[in-house]
């Protein structure tokens, strides 16, 4: 994640009025606060909104915050955590005041994740056929070519819609001026719409009197807009085609979110072993015998899909799968070897990607980023590293970065080896100063980072999931928010 | 039978209605052991002491494990080898942790008051400690267990969607219930067979009281028989009765009743275990167990269980791949 210089205080205009009530105290500092949205124009709503959360009582959130842990924990709203042997079932952590979205910010984001996933399906279906973009050198045919996300079965094979990514998650942070920028693209397979609808549902158990008649746009369709996609790229002639769910199975950290995806769907949750593949089609064990199977949400990585064409070790998948799916038997979202489309080193050129598909400019712009494989960059990333992220490229969940003006000189010197010795493997960015939204802390309703995860679900055409996933890093200054370390979510409210 | 014709044909993964068996089948096992553990309590000061609690070991052919742990049988020893040993597979952790992983492999199809409720009722089961065998804590822990076991039942009854999956897990309480049932009266009829002189016949009625309690059917077993105790019919009230709920009687009907719905509503080929069950049921006339009661019972319970354990075999084998 990106970090910020919380010591540097600068006076904002605050255009919703001073904080009072709970919110006293409430100081966003030099951030800009997603709440009081300093220099925007005002949305009644959210005027509102902020009223009525000053006037709630601090002991009020606290005891609804308690209830609401609980009934996360009871209702089993978790992800595991392994450790040795052990196995603890943690809840992502819930903040009960929402992030809000105006109409305004919602159709900016809404087009720019819409222009994005169009622009990241062009660009799959390019290189694994014409490859016409590594020609034109606009993406280096090395980086493309040689990237582990690459995936050669998919040489000019054609899906349908020559849709690739059916389910993307694009992760979106704010800057100090309130621009919204591009963190990463999820294109595999992205998690966290579960908690988009929990945290809704749990807003509307404890937090009621702050939603009621308020405008907020709802999030409950997503199961049957995914439903409709997974059945839009079935195989043709196929009138009620049969979705499956498969998941690595109820050992899986995500595996909440796999119940979710098959509950919301109506459509059965399956693992590898209750699938077979015979007679070039692809079949579910159930009771009667065996069922045919149209279309798999998977929720299993490319190397595990299949012992015969991936992973041979691997006892999650479907031996024969891809075959069968080359065949046309069957169709499989996310499609296989879209990990390339949302590699951190693509990803610095996404905005030159949208131009030489789209001929449009990007809606959602990057964040700026440099490529550590060409010199002027390396030069550049080594002479201010202590001023920026470098992240690995090939690693995901906040793991192996540098976070410069958090590191000690031995830490940058440790890095400057690393980065001198495999410096394609690195991009650098500058220190973000992240947007912050109020949260429920311990000493009252304080500032904490935020980002977005808005949840694209493509079949024939695009429909995105009104909010998203916002996770808060609810450590003081802290601008990790992922899941795996310490980070929290919110519900996410999209005014209508 | 009228039945609104489905849009599509909603299949159930054979390994998911596998699981409904087992899910139904481990929460009536803590309700079952409870009863056992809590009438035994309540009864072991009368008797006996150790004698008593052993029998509990004995019904679950436990008594090697219970020694390789324990020197001898006591309301300690065997309340913590059934309520707080996550290591042997018949205590009730053992149990709610198996229930629980069905439950969890099942999510997406039961009903998510039923999954909330076995969450909750695991996280109160594994927080027992070694306080609560103690005597003053011991009858309400069998309260708890009993209590969360009949929520699961009551909430299934009133949220699981009545489709296949549905009667897969009838079939799975029913089983449980039949099995149980007759393990009960195995263990009663072993101590109670040899003790036909008239100075153990208050101790006879103890036990006999003891046997129909653990049943929940002391009242119910009164008011067929107001005078006294026979094993004729005490047998008879568990195993041919068609009226108590935990008879086998009563619960292989039931067992019957929702294989045949799934014949006929799902087109399930069920008839290995509908022929075993029509031969099972030929054996549990009030005529046949009373005979049998009146000599020697044992082999005949032992030919149940086994029967029981062949049905479940039959169930699962019709989809077995």
């Amino acid at each position: 994640m990106q970090v910020g210089d919380a010591s540097q205080s600068q006076v904002q205009s605050q255009s919703q009025g001073t904080p009072h009530g709970t919110l006293q105290g409430y100081d966003p500092n030099s951030f800009f606060c997603e709440m009081l949205r300093p220099g925007q124009p005002q949305h009644p709503t959210l005027t509102l909104l902020l009223s009525r959360l000053a006037a709630l009582p601090i002991a009020s959130l606290r005891h609804r915050a308690q209830e609401a842990e609980r009934d996360l924990l009871e209702r089993g709203i978790t992800f595991t955590v392994y450790s040795d042997a052990t196995a603890i079932d943690r809840i992502l952590p819930f903040d009960l005041i929402p992030r809000v979205i105006t109409p305004t910010e919602w159709h900016q984001i809404e087009t720019g994740v819409i222009q994005r996933v169009r622009a990241l399906n062009m660009f799959l279906h390019d290189i694994y056929h014409d490859r016409k973009i590594l020609a034109d050198k606009i993406v280096p045919a090395e980086l493309v070519l040689k990237n582990a996300g690459y995936c050669q079965a998919m040489v000019g094979f054609n899906v349908p819609f020559n849709t690739y990514v059916h389910v993307c998650g694009t992760d979106i942070v704010r800057d100090e001026t309130g621009t919204f920028r591009v963190l990463e693209d999820n294109a595999r397979t992205p998690s966290g719409v579960a908690y988009v609808v929990e945290n809704r549902h749990m807003s509307l158990s404890v937090m009621s009197d702050l939603m009621t008649s308020l405008r907020v746009r709802g999030v409950d369709e997503y199961g049957l807009r995914l439903h409709n996609a997974m059945a839009e790229i079935a195989p043709p002639g196929v009138e009620d085609p049969q979705v499956v769910v498969l998941s690595p199975g109820i050992f899986n950290s995500a595996y909440f979110e796999h119940v979710f995806l098959a509950r919301e769907m109506g459509v059965p949750l399956v693992e590898g072993r209750d699938l077979t593949v015979e007679a070039g089609k692809v079949w579910m064990r159930t009771t009667a015998g065996l069922a045919q199977v149209h279309t798999i949400y998977r929720r299993i990585g490319d190397d595990f899909l299949d012992p015969d064409a991936f992973n041979p070790d691997s006892m999650l998948g479907v031996r024969g799968l891809i075959e069968a799916w080359r065949r046309g038997a069957v169709a499989i979202a996310n499609a296989v070897g879209t990990g390339v489309a949302d590699d951190k080193a693509i990803y610095a050129y996404m905005p030159r990607i949208i131009k030489y598909y789209l001929s449009e400019e990007p809606i959602l712009q990057n964040v700026e980023t440099r490529i550590c494989a060409e010199p002027d960059s390396l030069a550049y990333t080594l002479d201010h590293l202590h001023e920026l992220v470098v992240k690995p490229v090939a690693e995901s969940g906040g793991y192996g970065l540098l976070i410069g003006p958090h590191a000690s000189k031995a830490q940058l010197a440790d890095f400057r080896v690393l980065l001198k010795a495999d410096p394609a493997n690195y991009i650098s960015q500058p220190t973000l100063k992240l947007s912050v939204s109020p949260t429920l802390c311990e000493d009252g309703v304080r500032p904490r980072h935020v980002d977005l995860r808005p949840f694209a679900v493509t079949g024939k055409d695009t429909w995105v999931l009104p909010g998203g996933l916002t996770r808060v890093a609810l450590r003081p200054g802290s601008l990790v928010v992922n899941s795996s370390q310490g980070g929290g979510s919110k519900d996410t409210w999209v005014l209508a | 039978m009228d039945t609104i014709p489905p849009r599509h044909r909603v299949h159930l993964i054979a390994r998911h209605a596998e699981s409904t068996l087992w899910l139904a089948r481990y929460i009536e096992r803590i309700e079952n052991m409870a009863r056992i553990l809590d009438v035994t309590n309540t009864f072991a000061r009368d008797a006996d002491d150790s004698r008593n609690w052993l029998s509990i070991p004995r019904i679950n052919g436990d008594l090697v494990e219970f020694y390789k742990k324990h020197t001898e049988a006591t309301q300690r020893t065997v309340g913590e080898f059934y309520l707080l040993d996550e290591t042997n597979p018949t205590s009730v952790q053992s149990f709610i942790t198996a229930g629980r992983e069905n439950a969890r492999t099942l999510r997406a199809l039961i009903s998510t008051e039923m999954w909330l409720q076995i969450n909750v009722f695991y996280g109160r089961l594994r927080a027992l400690t070694a306080a609560d065998v103690s005597p003053d804590r011991f009858t309400a822990v069998c309260a708890m267990l009993k209590a969360g076991a009949q929520a699961h039942t009551g909430i299934t009854e009133g949220t699981l969607y009545r489709d296949q999956a549905w009667h897969f897990y009838m079939i799975g309480r029913y089983l449980e219930r039949a099995d149980q049932t007759t393990r009960l009266l195995d263990t009663r009829f072993h101590s109670l067979a040899p003790r036909s002189d008239t100075a153990d016949a208050d101790l006879a009625a103890g036990q006999w009281n003891a046997l129909l309690r653990a049943a929940a059917g002391y009242h119910a077993y009164r008011r067929e028989h107001p005078s006294g105790y026979t094993a004729p019919e005490v047998a008879c009230f568990l195993l041919a009765n068609t009226s108590f709920p935990r008879s086998v009687g009563l619960n292989l009907a039931q067992v019957e009743w929702h294989l045949t719905q799934l014949r006929a509503r799902y087109f399930l080929r069920m008839s290995d275990a509908l022929e075993r069950l029509d031969h099972l049921n030929g054996t549990l006339t009030f005529a046949n167990v009373a005979e049998l009661a009146s000599r020697k019972l044992s082999p005949f319970l032992d030919y149940v269980q086994r029967e029981i354990g062949a049905l479940h075999q039959d169930i699962v084998g019709t989809f077995a791949f």
